[in-house]
């Protein structure tokens, strides 16, 4: 009788371990998957990007003219946006000493590392001349343009970034959390300066103003606060590894930090739509495209049905706790929040410069709408972040030191 | 352009509101009669002025620029009056007066400039807009050229990451330095008049720069636009020149002059007029 018990529990035993052995093999080929797709993504984005260089931008891409910045710039704002927003939310724990947050810190600095390079790798191939750009961004410098600050904060906050992931690796944290803190300053400087380069265009009704700078602080930390809940749940998920109680606390705390940043930016986003629409007809011209005219299926399904309220519904719901529906809402964030940055840039273009001349050239709103080029150059740079992201997950072991 | 239909074509409400006749040849005639000394009657030129002014800032918008007294252009141009006063900030102060109502939309401006400056066919550094009055009584269509405004104040040289475009020391056109060009498109998006695009055969964004390196480097007096309109609809010149036409009809306190999109602060230095 004992012996058929334990001979039974043996079974059962192997059995078990047969199922954990093809789980683990499902894992195993999920993340080689993953990390084959998002190679594929950057491979294809490579291409197209130098297909687009050798017949020229004219060709290959379908911003124009009068809408000069179309989905490469939208999608370099989207990563670089993101990856300030996790070095910011991050930043919490790893520099500013709320211990919850700690658990997060490898990872997120690695994370933003990787989407920053995503980000770069697209305005890489929507500048035309990006070498004239290392050479005489450096010798040239034009210190009241935004786009050079640009440039120069957010290889700052990429230095810094390194820098610190360097540190952290090391397990020096005195400096890492030095490295981090002038990444911190760098990375608010880089967000509301990139908020300055479309607020200081005082030609651009939709833009203008100092509303940018400060929407894109929020909006970033918000972007950054779903980034890591989204890629802290898939590494774990792809690795099996079963979630120490401090990571869970961190993603907890990380949830309420997504929370009150969806509902500061829901808040931004109401104002400036009432106030904007208290303006004249030119001014209230792009706003009506979103409310209600080309652009609103963006505006109310993807940009706030999806990147937001739904959202914020399964982040109160899941009290933090239920990792299910926190990768269901951070999943829809990271996608609704791409058109809230492909909005914000295309949106600002559509009104015709001289619309208010009255001539039939600029009666209407002027369309655009993404070439295959810029589609695969944009997939490309998230590609690229998603495969540096997965690679690293690999050869850091999953950012294990932190959470010890 | 789905969304042109949602646009009404009549003239715009602020138009409107101004009351004031947009036909061609018009000035409006808010005592802008000039007088002699005998007839000012103790009025001094200064208060003259200061009414006048008065009188076209309540006067408003006019046919999509604000309408400017040769006192009011002053005050949209430079910094100051004082600045004025003293000195025009660039000698020669190059300088164009578009008399639109002249315009007949001929064309040929375009077909010089792009003859003279190389423009490709998918590009333009000057156009010509066509603006419909389907309620007037007199001519039912007005041409308007447009080009680069050579702002005092301007947003793209400001926005350019590495001095690629610049505006000249001497004369005050914005000018752009190919090689520094990274095709950023910056300063297109900052171009509060659409006055750039990307120029694939340069590899750098280009605009027109009163043809520059065309023409007037080269000892000529005009602009290739200018020299081909039939009409006198392109008056350049030097506006720092007592002498020269764009100075006179600028300065004539009878005439309507006014600017494009003056609300943005570039201090264009393209002017416009009727008649």
């Amino acid at each position: 009788m004992a012996h058929e018990i334990s001979s039974e529990a043996a079974g059962a035993q192997v059995y078990g371990e047969q199922l954990a052995g093809i789980d683990q093999a499902i894992r195993k080929t999920t993340y080689w998957v993953a990390l084959l797709g998002m190679a594929i993504l950057f491979v294809v984005g490579v291409a197209a990007g130098i297909h687009a260089k050798s017949i020229g931008s004219l060709h290959a891409f379908n911003a124009t003219r009068e809408v000069p910045w179309g989905i490469l710039i939208s999608t370099y704002v989207y990563l670089v946006v993101v990856a300030d927003g996790v070095c910011l939310v991050s930043s919490i724990g790893h520099v500013f000493g709320r211990k919850d947050f700690v658990p997060l810190a490898s990872r997120s600095v690695f994370l933003a590392v990787a989407t920053l390079l995503g980000g770069f790798f697209v305005i890489f191939f929507d500048i035309e001349n990006p070498f004239r750009m290392a050479i005489y961004n450096v010798i040239s410098p034009n210190l009241t343009s935004a786009i050079w600050w640009m440039g120069t904060l957010y290889g700052a906050l990429m230095f810094f970034m390194g820098v610190e992931f360097v540190f952290l690796l090391k397990g020096k944290h005195k400096l890492a959390t030095a490295a981090g803190f002038l990444g911190v300053i760098a990375g608010v400087a880089a967000l509301s300066n990139l908020g300055a380069v479309f607020g200081s265009l005082d030609g651009r009704d939709f833009w203008y103003g100092p509303f940018m700078p400060i929407f894109f602080i929020a909006s970033a930390m918000m972007s950054g606060a779903a980034a890591i809940i989204f890629f802290t749940l898939l590494a774990y998920k792809l690795s099996n590894r079963k979630m120490e109680p401090a990571m869970k606390r961190a993603l907890e705390v990380t949830a309420k930090v997504g929370i009150l940043l969806i509902v500061t930016t829901l808040f931004f986003t109401l104002w400036k739509l009432i106030i904007g629409l208290t303006g004249g007809e030119a001014k209230t011209l792009a706003l009506r495209s979103l409310l209600s005219g080309h652009y609103a299926v963006n505006f109310w399904i993807l940009e706030i049905t999806v990147g937001m309220v739904i959202p914020l519904v399964l982040l109160v719901l899941s009290k933090g706790r239920s990792l299910w529906l926190m990768a269901v809402a951070a999943t829809l964030m990271m996608f609704g929040i791409f058109f809230m940055r492909y909005d914000m840039v295309i949106v600002g273009q559509t009104v015709p410069v001289q619309f208010q001349l009255g001539v039939s050239e600029y009666a209407g709103l002027i369309s655009y709408a993404p070439s295959t080029h810029e589609i695969l150059i944009s997939l490309g740079g998230i590609g690229l972040a998603g495969l540096i992201f997965l690679a690293g997950e690999k050869i850091f072991k999953g950012h294990k030191s932190e959470t010890h | 352009m789905t969304d042109s239909k949602k646009i009404p074509e009549e003239p715009r409400q602020d138009e409107q509101q101004s009351g004031i006749d947009t036909g061609p040849g018009q000035s409006p005639k808010a005592g802008t009669r000039k007088s002699g000394p005998g007839e000012t009657g103790g009025v001094t030129e200064m208060e003259r002025r200061q009414f006048l002014k008065i009188g076209l800032a309540i006067t408003g918008v006019f046919a999509g620029g604000t309408l400017l007294s040769a006192a009011s252009v002053i005050d949209n141009v430079f910094a100051s009056e004082d600045d004025y006063a003293e000195k025009y900030p660039y000698r020669p102060h190059y300088s164009m007066l578009i008399r639109q109502s002249n315009c007949i939309d001929c064309e040929r401006c375009l077909e010089a400039c792009k003859r003279t400056n190389h423009v490709p066919e998918y590009g333009y550094r000057t156009q010509i807009l066509k603006k419909d009055y389907p309620e007037s009584s007199g001519r039912t269509v007005e041409f308007i050229p447009v080009l680069c405004n050579q702002c005092n104040n301007p947003p793209c040289v400001r926005a350019c990451p590495t001095r690629a475009t610049y505006k000249d020391e001497t004369n005050g056109i914005i000018r752009m330095d190919n090689s520094k060009c990274i095709g950023c498109k910056t300063c297109m998006s900052a171009c509060p008049y659409n006055a750039r695009y990307f120029n694939e055969e340069t590899m750098a964004v280009d605009k027109c720069n009163f043809c520059y390196d065309t023409r007037l480097s080269r000892g000529e007096a005009l602009t290739a636009c200018a020299e081909a309109c039939p009409a006198g609809a392109r008056i350049f010149g030097d506006l720092s020149d007592p002498g020269s036409e764009v100075y006179r009809q600028v300065h004539d306190i009878e005439k309507a002059v006014w600017v494009l999109r003056p609300e943005t602060g570039a201090k264009p230095n393209v002017f416009y007029t009727k008649g």
